[in-house]
């Protein structure tokens, strides 16, 4: 059998394949060779062929037959057959082999080899895949190699204990002793690997954390060390660009910031050094600059006082400064770690932080934006947003849904001023419109809402937005809304705040009937525009354009579009008398997390049935300045509290406007007509926002009433006290009709004194079915916070027969339970 | 006595060196990987560093822990290490590291690489041990370097 092949030749051999086929078919060949030489148990070539199967092994080619033949170069006592071996070894073989045990012995023998060399390939192979129950068995080895006079060994016996105590923590009180004398050695390298052991031990162990600070006193002895090292004058052998061993300069400040952490003795014994350090390394070279940021991690991570803190965010600073960006990322990273607990200090480097946005590398974008979102305050809010927005226009994609919610988080806590809050947004956008997150849009609206008197000037720049791009989504949503809200403002050109426009209502409906038809619209912008168009009825004089829009998109393939368009439809045709309460600008809302400006259906002492409500925004009804049909029909009425104190378009004098409802009935303590009682909003009407009625649970304790009885048509009352609010009384309403026609258009309508304040939800139906076969629930909520007489007066619309009836009443008998 | 298990592994997870075109010229592994997941990991490493150029820092973030590279001519030196160490100083240890190799074979080039892999492997175990850097001096390693070649 002619000899194999040389390595080298082999290497050349397979590097002539021009083709994956071509290599993979050589290596076959060679392996095929390799494995009968193997069969043959030949000596002399093991070595060379296990060489050979490795090189092939690194190209990626599968090579476990030779993994007992690595054993056997293992046992062998040449030191070149040992060296593959340990290597092929390493390579080939790991703990979840069974094989790797086999090691074991000859590991041991070698580790007791007279030659340091042999001596060392074990602790090395060992040091690198030995599993625990090899660790275990071998330890002592290990040990007994860290007491011995050659630093060679000393060096690897340290970091193969390392390893072992990773493997087998328990046993790490058996290296104590000899680790204690590692640190007298003048040795660097014994040093550095010393100093490596007790930072493992450190941190597996908290006992062994304390028995080194308060036993061994190790702080003093590292700082002195770590002295030594910096004023001791130019040792070649370790020296890097002038720093002597910045190696173990590093991983003695490591070990120190274990040491010092959370404990004020030893923060206290290296603050010295640590500004020794600080200030006395040079930066030119990246060498001293990994031994700074060492040390900046340090100082930041035990208790240092605060003049070492403020060195420390200073060099940080300076790190922003330097040409390397290895080293400004490096600084940006550690700055947005202590941004919260040193955030003054950091804010002195905020300019150079806001530069690092035009940096070229992404990481380092990323973190200057979070960084610079986290030192935005109220006092450098202008300047850092123009920053912030000059980045939102240029950064990539992948930033600009961060930025935009950063954007809009900010402002809303900053803001110097509405009009520059409107403006950001706007700015937002423009620019970013179509990464901003869904949720911004509800969220965007309700800022635009509750900021009253920029309503013109918002509703003419989105219209101007409009004109120019329709494809933002986020932007064409909040804009058609605004327009659907405040465009009587537009057209009026009331805008105060810049030069008012001059817009037609042709003009306006033109373009919100552009979106329904583009194909740029989603579908949810569709139904926004729809919406818009429909709010529209009320305040521009062109309906029966309108009314057109509306009709054509009754018959839309969007479900969803013609849903609404039907309603919308149904609106014009059947409740028209409703359609301007319903329509209605909407009120301020009240900022809650869960809840949009959605499902609230709010009341004033006349109710309206809620038309089975869309999704959208819906339309909310407020006394209004104009007459209302419903109040002219309840024949006068009472005031219950507007919502808000706080609207300056409705007067609070608009109760004043109303007439008294139950004026002829004596109310015990009437307040005086006049602004609204501030009954803080939220609770009441936040209960239980579902437009389900609640269930008619009987409540024990206060017994139903009839309400109502005549012509067949009996309404019935059943109570239920609200949690958690006491003053409030759920009232369900059960109406039935024992005549043998069904009542259909059947709408209850109620009214309370003054003092009270009313909701009422949607109505299961609004046909009560002849013969007692079904009734119509509806819940009503009722708010009585003084506790007065709960008193109502009702109101009744159905159609019977073919005839529309209608028919008022009051409602006296409540029981005393249902107000006290 | 009171002891943590879990926590923490090495420094070092593994250090590669791969040509642009994706071929390992030294795998390193200090932590247990399965042929499949060393293969992907080979993989993976090669498609982020190869993207990154001048502008980019010499720091990538990777699965858990990351990568501190640094390419020489047609040769990317990585390490993987862990999210807590210190970036420069690693930077420093590939270049120290190269330096030997390049003092060892004499203005070392990747052929050198390729036909002495086996030595390159003791160059490695030479400076680094259970994933952690173990000796620093440039002569120190030389000289053990150069006794071990006597003992060929």
């Amino acid at each position: 059998m002619p000899a194999p092949i040389r390595l080298r030749e082999l290497i050349r051999t397979i590097r002539t394949a021009r083709t994956q086929a071509e290599e993979r078919e050589m290596i076959q060949k060679e392996c095929a060779a390799i494995r009968s030489s193997f069969r043959e148990e030949d000596n002399t070539y093991r070595c060379r062929n296990v060489a050979k199967l490795l090189y092939m092994h690194m190209l990626g080619y599968p090579a476990h037959f030779g993994q007992l033949e690595c054993l056997k170069l293992i046992a062998s006592q040449k030191f070149t057959d040992k060296r593959i071996g340990y290597l092929g070894a390493m390579l080939l073989l790991d703990e979840r082999q069974d094989v790797h045990l086999l090691m074991t012995n000859c590991i041991k023998n070698d580790l007791n080899h007279s030659t340091q060399y042999v001596q060392g390939l074990a602790l090395c192979t060992l040091g690198c895949m030995g599993s625990s129950e090899m660790c275990r068995d071998l330890a002592g080895e290990v040990e007994k190699l860290l007491k011995t006079s050659n630093s060679y060994l000393r060096k690897k016996a340290a970091l193969c204990a390392v390893h072992v105590i990773r493997k087998v923590p328990e046993l790490m009180e058996m290296f104590l002793p000899a680790t204690k004398n590692l640190l007298s050695e003048k040795n660097h390298g014994v040093l550095h690997t010393s100093v490596v052991l007790l930072t493992e031990m450190c941190e597996r162990s908290p006992d062994m954390l304390l028995h080194f600070r308060k036993v061994w006193i190790l702080v003093p002895q590292l700082v002195r060390i770590l002295k030594n090292l910096i004023m001791s004058g130019y040792s070649p052998e370790h020296d890097v660009s002038g720093i002597s061993d910045p190696f173990l300069q590093v991983r003695i400040l490591r070990l120190l910031r274990i040491l010092g952490r959370s404990d004020d003795d030893s923060s206290e014994a290296m603050n010295d050094i640590l500004a020794q350090v600080a200030t006395n390394t040079e930066t030119s070279k990246n060498v001293g600059n990994a031994i700074l940021y060492e040390t900046v991690l340090t100082i930041m991570d035990i208790k240092s006082e605060s003049g070492l803190r403020v060195l420390a965010i200073n060099i940080l600073g300076r790190f922003l400064l330097n040409n390397d960006k290895n080293i400004r990322y490096v600084a940006l990273t550690s700055l947005l770690k202590t941004v919260q607990t040193d955030h003054n200090a950091v804010q002195r480097h905020r300019s150079t932080i806001v530069d690092c946005l035009k940096d070229l590398d992404v990481s380092i974008k990323r973190r200057a934006m979070e960084l610079s979102f986290a030192l935005v305050n109220g006092n450098n809010i202008r300047g850092m947003m123009k920053e912030l927005l000059y980045f939102l226009d240029s950064c990539d994609p992948e930033f600009k849904a961060d930025c935009a919610s950063g954007v809009f988080l900010a402002a809303e806590k900053y803001a110097p001023s509405k009009r520059w809050h409107i403006d950001t947004i706007m700015r937002v956008l423009t620019t970013a419109g179509s990464y901003v997150r869904d949720d911004s849009v509800p969220n965007l609206i309700q800022l635009i809402t509750n900021s009253v008197e920029m309503h013109a000037y918002t509703v003419q720049r989105l219209y101007k937005a409009l004109l120019d791009d329709i494809s933002q989504q986020p932007l064409v949503q909040v804009s058609s809304w605004c327009i659907g809200e405040y465009g009587d403002l537009l057209v009026s050109g009331q805008c105060e705040e810049e030069e008012p426009i001059q817009v037609t209502e042709d003009e306006v409906l033109d373009v919100l009937e552009g979106l329904l038809v583009s194909n740029l619209s989603t579908p949810v912008t569709r139904g926004y525009s729809l919406t818009a168009i429909m709010k529209l009825s009320t305040r521009f004089s062109s309906v029966n354009r309108i009314k057109k829009v509306v009709s054509i998109y009754g018959s839309s393939i969007d479900v969803e579009l013609q849903q609404r368009a039907v309603e919308y439809n149904a609106l014009f045709k059947k409740y028209d008398h409703m359609r301007p309460a319903l329509l209605e600008r909407m009120p301020i809302m009240e900022k809650t997390a869960s809840n949009g400006p959605t499902e609230i259906v709010q009341t004033n002492g006349e109710t309206e049935p809620s038309v089975p409500d869309t999704k959208h925004p819906p339309l909310v009804t407020q006394p209004a300045n104009q007459a209302n049909d419903l109040l002219d029909l309840l024949g006068g009425n009472d005031v219950v509290p507007v919502i808000q104190t706080t609207l300056p378009t409705k007067p609070a004098s608009a109760g004043g406007e109303l007439l008294d409802l139950l004026g002829d009935l004596s109310l015990s303590s009437g307040p005086a007509p006049a602004p609204s009682v501030p009954i803080s909003q939220p609770p009441f009407l936040l209960d239980g926002l579902s437009s389900q009625p609640l269930f008619n649970d009987i409540s024990a304790a206060i017994p139903p009433m009839t309400a109502y009885s005549k012509n067949g048509l009996k309404i019935e009352f059943t109570f239920e006290r609200a949690n958690p609010n006491p003053n409030i009384a759920v009232i369900t309403i059960h109406a039935t009709n024992t005549t043998e026609a069904d009542m259909t258009e059947f709408v209850f309508q109620a009214a309370v004194p003054k003092t009270f304040q009313l909701q009422l939800l949607s109505p299961s139906s609004n046909i009560v079915p002849a013969l007692n076969q079904g009734s119509v629930t509806q819940v009503i909520r009722v708010l009585n916070p003084q506790k007065q007489q709960l008193r109502m007066r009702v109101k009744l619309t159905y159609t019977h027969k073919g005839s529309p009836i209608q028919d008022l009443a009051e409602v006296n008998n409540f029981p005393p339970q249902s107000w006290q | 006595m009171h002891i943590r298990l879990h926590t923490l592994n090495q420094s070092i997870r593994f250090i590669l060196i791969q040509n642009r075109a994706g071929k390992t010229r030294l795998a390193k592994w200090y932590m247990q990987f399965d042929d499949d997941e060393k293969q992907k990991l080979i993989e993976e490493v090669h498609a982020v560093v190869t993207v990154r150029d001048a502008k980019h820092t010499n720091f990538v973030e990777f699965r858990n822990f990351k990568i501190i590279y640094r390419r020489y001519a047609g040769l990317y030196f990585c390490i993987c290490v862990d999210v807590t160490d210190n970036n420069l100083a690693y930077l420093e240890g590939i270049h120290n590291f190269v330096e030997v190799l390049n003092e060892y074979f004499h203005n070392v080039c990747e052929l050198d690489l390729v036909f002495n892999f086996y030595k390159v492997y003791t160059v490695v175990d030479e400076m680094f041990l259970a994933g952690e850097i173990r000796e620093t001096s440039q002569t120190k390693v030389l000289k053990q370097l150069l006794m071990l070649q006597s003992l060929e």
